[in-house]
C-alpha cells in the first residue's frame, strides 16, 4: 500500500524526523489558508499523487506571494499530471500539500529497503540527491553507500554517523543527520514499510538537516496490525478494477491487451500471460483466484474482466491441486449464465477431478472451447480473440 | 534416495487443529508412507488430544522428544507463523516447512536473523511444500499427479510446479523430489541450495528450475550451476510480460528499479549453460531433450 507525501511526513514527524512545516489542502481556498497560517514569504505548492517525478510534470511550484499560492493551487487541482511513473494516461490531482519554502544548501538521497540477498533491511545514502537514483546506481554505484541493519538493535549511532560522513554531510551537521537517520529507520521498521525514501534529503542555508520529501510504501501482509495506516489509503489513486477485485480477495492487475486470464496461482498466472504473448496475443489482465476459489469468487472475477471494453476473449487456466476442477467448472458455468458470455471462452482444466469438471462444462450447453493443455489453450484463445 | 524428505522422515504438524492443517495432514497421511511418517501435532491449548490418531503436544520440543520427529510443517495463520518457525528452530529440527502465505516481511527478517548458526533448514514460507513421490508428501500439492522417477523440480511458484510435474509425468518420466521454495522475498532455501542437493542426490538425473521475476536468486543459482553442476538443468522464468513496479501476486514477484526482469534472468541462465524455454507448456519437452 502507498500513501501521499503529506501523510508520509505526518508519520516522519512522529518519529522526530525533521520536515518542512506544511499541511494538505483540497481546494485553492484551503491552500491559501494554509499558506497564511504558515506565514513567511515563500511557499511550495505540491501536487499529491502516488507517483514520483512530479516536479518535471509541473506538479511542484514555488510561490512568492499568497496570490501565486492561489493561482498555482487553482491550476494544479483537477489537472492531469503525467510523469515517468504514472504512465501516459497520467493522474488527476485532487490533493495538494502547501509547505514553507526551504533554503536548500545541498541535496542528498536516503532510503531504507529490504535487501533480498542479505535478508534484512538496508539503509542507503548518496550524495546525489533529487535525481533519479536508479540512474545513479547504474552509472556511478560507488556514490551509493549502504548499511545492513541488525533487526534487533536498529541502526546504531556509529553506523548512522559513518553513513552521514560518507555521503558528504558537513561534520557539524552529522549529529542532526544521525538522529534523522535513526528516526527514518524506526519509521520503516515500526510501520512495517517495504520502502521508505527521502529524495531529496537536504541541508539548509541555516544549518539544518531536513526531509524535503517522504515516500513510504507498506508491506500489505502487515497492514492487519496498522489500522491507522490503512485509514490513509486513497482509493482515488488505485485502479478501480483492482480495488473491486481486492474486495473479493482476488489478485487482479489491469494490463493493456484484449485477452482476459483467470488462473489459480500467481506463477501460473504470469506464465499464462507469457504463453498468450508467445502465440501472438496480448493479455488484458493478471488474475490469480487463489487456492480457495468459490463459485462466487469466480463469478466476480468474470464480472471484473468483462467490464474491460477492450476484452475480446477469455482464457481460464486451472491446475487444480487442492482447488477441485469441478468446483471451478461450476463457477465458470454459473458466471457465464449470470453475467452473459459476450466473448469467446477457452477453458483448460487439469488436476484434481478434471474429468468431472470437463463433463460439467460439456453438459452446460455453453459455447466453451476446450484447451487440451496450456499451449493448446493459449493458441485457441489467441485465434478466438482475432476472430478466427 | 531423494532430497529433504523420504519414507524415514518423521513429521510434526504445527497448526494441526486448524481447518487447513487438518485437511492437509489428512491428505499427507493418505499418501504413500504418510501413515508412518506423520507422528505428532502441536497446539499449546490442546495437548493430550488426538487428530486422526496423531497425538497433539503443547510444544515442538515435547513433540520431538516423545516421537523422534525431525521435520515440521506449519499451517499457522500469518500473524503467528514466524513464531512457529522460531519454535521449530529452537527445537533443533532438521527441517521446517512453512506453508503459510502472508507473513509480514519484518517478522521473517527477525526469524532469519535468529536462525544464523542453527542447524534447522527452512523451506518457505508461502510455498506448496515438498514431495518425494511414492514415499512422502508434506504440503498442499496434489499427490496423484506425481510419479516416482529421476527428475528433480525446484520452483518459486506452487501451481507452476504442478504444471512442470504434470508435464514430466505425462512424458512417462517421474520425479525424485519436487520442491516449492515459495514466493516471498525473505525466505529459507533458495534455488541454489536445492540445486546443490539435487547435484549430490544419486537418484536425480536432471533438474527443472522454475523462477519468476524479482530478486536475483535465479542468477545466483545459474552462476553456481555453471561452476559446479554435474547434471543437466533446464529452466523457465515466469513474468516476461509482467509490467515493472507491479507486484504479481507473490510478495517477491516485482520488477523494481529495472532489476529482476525475466529477460535478464533468462539471459544469465543461458550464459551459464542452462537450457531455457520461453514457453511454459514445453518445460517437460525441453527436459526430455537434454536427457542422455
Amino acid at each position: 500500500m502507498n500513501i501521499h507525501e503529506y501523510q508520509g511526513k505526518q508519520i516522519f514527524r512522529k518519529y522526530g524526523v525533521a520536515t518542512p512545516r506544511g499541511e494538505p489542502a483540497m481546494s485553492a481556498d484551503e491552500a491559501v489558508a494554509v499558506a497564511q497560517k504558515l506565514g513567511g514569504s515563500v511557499w511550495v505548492v505540491k501536487a499529491q499523487i502516488h507517483a514520483g517525478g512530479r516536479g518535471k510534470g509541473g506538479g511542484v511550484k514555488v510561490a512568492k506571494s499568497i496570490d501565486e499560492v492561489r493561482s498555482y493551487a487553482q491550476k494544479m487541482l483537477g489537472m492531469t499530471l503525467v510523469t515517468h511513473q504514472t504512465g501516459p494516461q497520467g493522474r488527476v490531482v485532487k490533493r495538494l500539500l502547501v509547505e514553507e519554502g526551504a533554503q536548500i544548501a545541498k541535496e542528498f538521497y536516503l532510503a531504507v529497503v529490504i535487501d533480498r540477498v542479505l535478508q534484512r533491511a538496508v539503509m542507503m545514502g548518496s550524495s546525489e540527491g533529487g535525481v533519479n537514483i536508479e540512474e545513479v546506481a547504474e552509472k556511478t554505484p560507488q556514490l551509493i553507500h549502504k548499511v545492513a541493519v541488525d533487526p534487533f538493535t536498529g541502526i546504531k549511532d556509529t553506523e548512522a554517523e559513518l553513513l552521514a560522513h560518507k555521503i558528504g554531510i558537513p561534520s557539524e551537521l552529522v549529529p542532526q543527520a544521525r538522529e534523522l537517520f535513526k528516526g527514518v529507520y524506526r519509521a520503516f521498521d515500526e510501520c512495517d514499510c517495504s520502502l521508505t525514501e527521502v529524495n531529496p534529503l537536504i541541508t539548509t542555508g541555516d544549518g539544518r538537516v531536513v526531509a524535503l520529501d517522504a515516500k513510504l510504501n507498506f508491506d500489505d501482509n502487515a497492514l492487519f496490525r496498522h489500522p491507522e495506516i490503512v485509514e490513509m489509503r486513497d482509493l482515488d489513486e488505485e485502479d478501480p478494477a483492482e480495488v473491486e477485485a481486492s474486495k473479493f480477495d482476488l489478485n487482479y492487475i489491469q494490463l493493456d491487451g484484449d485477452i482476459g486470464c483467470l488462473v489459480n496461482g500467481a506463477g501460473l498466472a504470469m506464465a499464462t500471460m507469457d504463453v498468450i504473448k508467445l502465440y501472438g496475443g496480448s493479455p488484458a489482465n493478471f488474475l490469480d483466484v487463489g487456492g480457495g476459489a468459490t463459485t462466487e469468487k469466480v463469478t466476480e472475477a468474470f464480472k471484473i474482466m468483462l467490464r474491460n471494453p477492450k476484452l475480446k476473449a477469455i482464457l481460464v487456466n486451472i491446475f487444480g491441486g487442492i482447488m477441485r476442477c469441478d468446483v471451478i467448472a461450476e463457477g465458470v458455468v454459473a458466471a457465464a449464465k449470470q453475467v452473459g458470455l459476450k466473448v469467446p471462452l477457452v477453458v483448460r482444466l487439469e488436476g484434481t477431478n478434471v474429468d468431472l469438471g470437463k463433463k460439467i462444462l460439456a453438459d452446460s450447453g455453453l459455447p466453451i472451447i476446450s484447451g487440451n493443455d496450456m499451449g493448446d489453450a493459449a493458441q485457441k484463445v489467441v485465434a478466438a480473440a482475432k476472430g478466427k | 534416495m531423494s532430497i529433504l524428505i523420504n519414507k524415514d522422515t518423521r513429521v510434526i504438524t504445527q497448526g494441526i487443529t486448524g481447518k487447513t492443517g487438518q485437511f492437509h495432514t489428512k491428505m499427507g497421511l493418505e499418501y504413500a508412507n504418510g501413515k508412518n511418517c506423520y507422528v505428532a501435532g502441536v497446539n499449546p491449548k490442546k495437548p493430550g488430544e488426538k487428530f486422526e490418531g496423531i497425538p497433539i503436544f503443547a510444544t515442538v520440543k515435547e513433540a520431538k522428544k516423545e516421537t523422534g520427529a525431525n521435520v515440521s510443517v506449519i499451517y499457522v495463520p500469518p500473524p503467528f507463523a514466524a513464531a512457529a518457525i522460531d519454535e521449530a528452530v529452537e527445537a533443533d529440527l532438521d527441517l521446517v516447512i512453512c506453508i503459510t502465505e502472508g507473513i509480514p516481511v519484518r517478522d521473517m527478517v527477525r526469524t532469519k536473523a535468529k536462525m544464523k548458526g542453527r542447524k534447522t533448514l527452512l523451506l518457505g514460507p508461502n510455498c506448496p511444500g515438498t514431495i518425494t513421490p511414492g514415499e512422502l508428501k508434506i504440503g498442499i500439492m496434489p499427490g496423484h499427479i506425481h510419479r516416482n522417477g529421476r527428475i528433480g523440480i525446484v520452483s518459486r511458484s506452487g501451481t507452476l510446479t504442478y504444471e512442470a510435474v504434470g508435464q514430466v509425468t505425462a512424458l512417462g518420466l517421474g520425479q525424485s523430489s519436487a520442491v516449492g521454495i515459495g514466493g516471498d522475498p525473505v525466505n529459507g532455501l533458495k534455488h541454489v541450495d536445492v540445486l546443490k542437493m539435487f547435484n549430490d542426490d544419486p537418484a536425480t538425473d536432471a533438474v527443472i528450475m522454475i523462477g519468476e521475476i524479482g530478486g536475483s536468486d535465479e542468477e545466483t543459482a545459474a552462476e553456481w550451476v555453471k561452476k559446479n553442476m554435474k547434471k543437466p538443468v533446464v529452466g523457465f522464468i515466469a513474468g516476461l510480460t509482467a509490467p515493472p513496479g507491479k507486484r504479481m501476486g507473490h510478495a517477491g514477484a516485482i520488477i523494481s528499479g529495472g532489476k529482476g526482469t525475466a529477460q535478464e534472468k533468462l539471459s544469465v541462465m543461458e550464459a551459464c549453460g542452462i537450457k531455457v524455454t520461453r514457453n511454459p507448456a514445453e518445460m517437460g519437452k525441453l527436459l526430455k531433450s537434454v536427457l542422455k
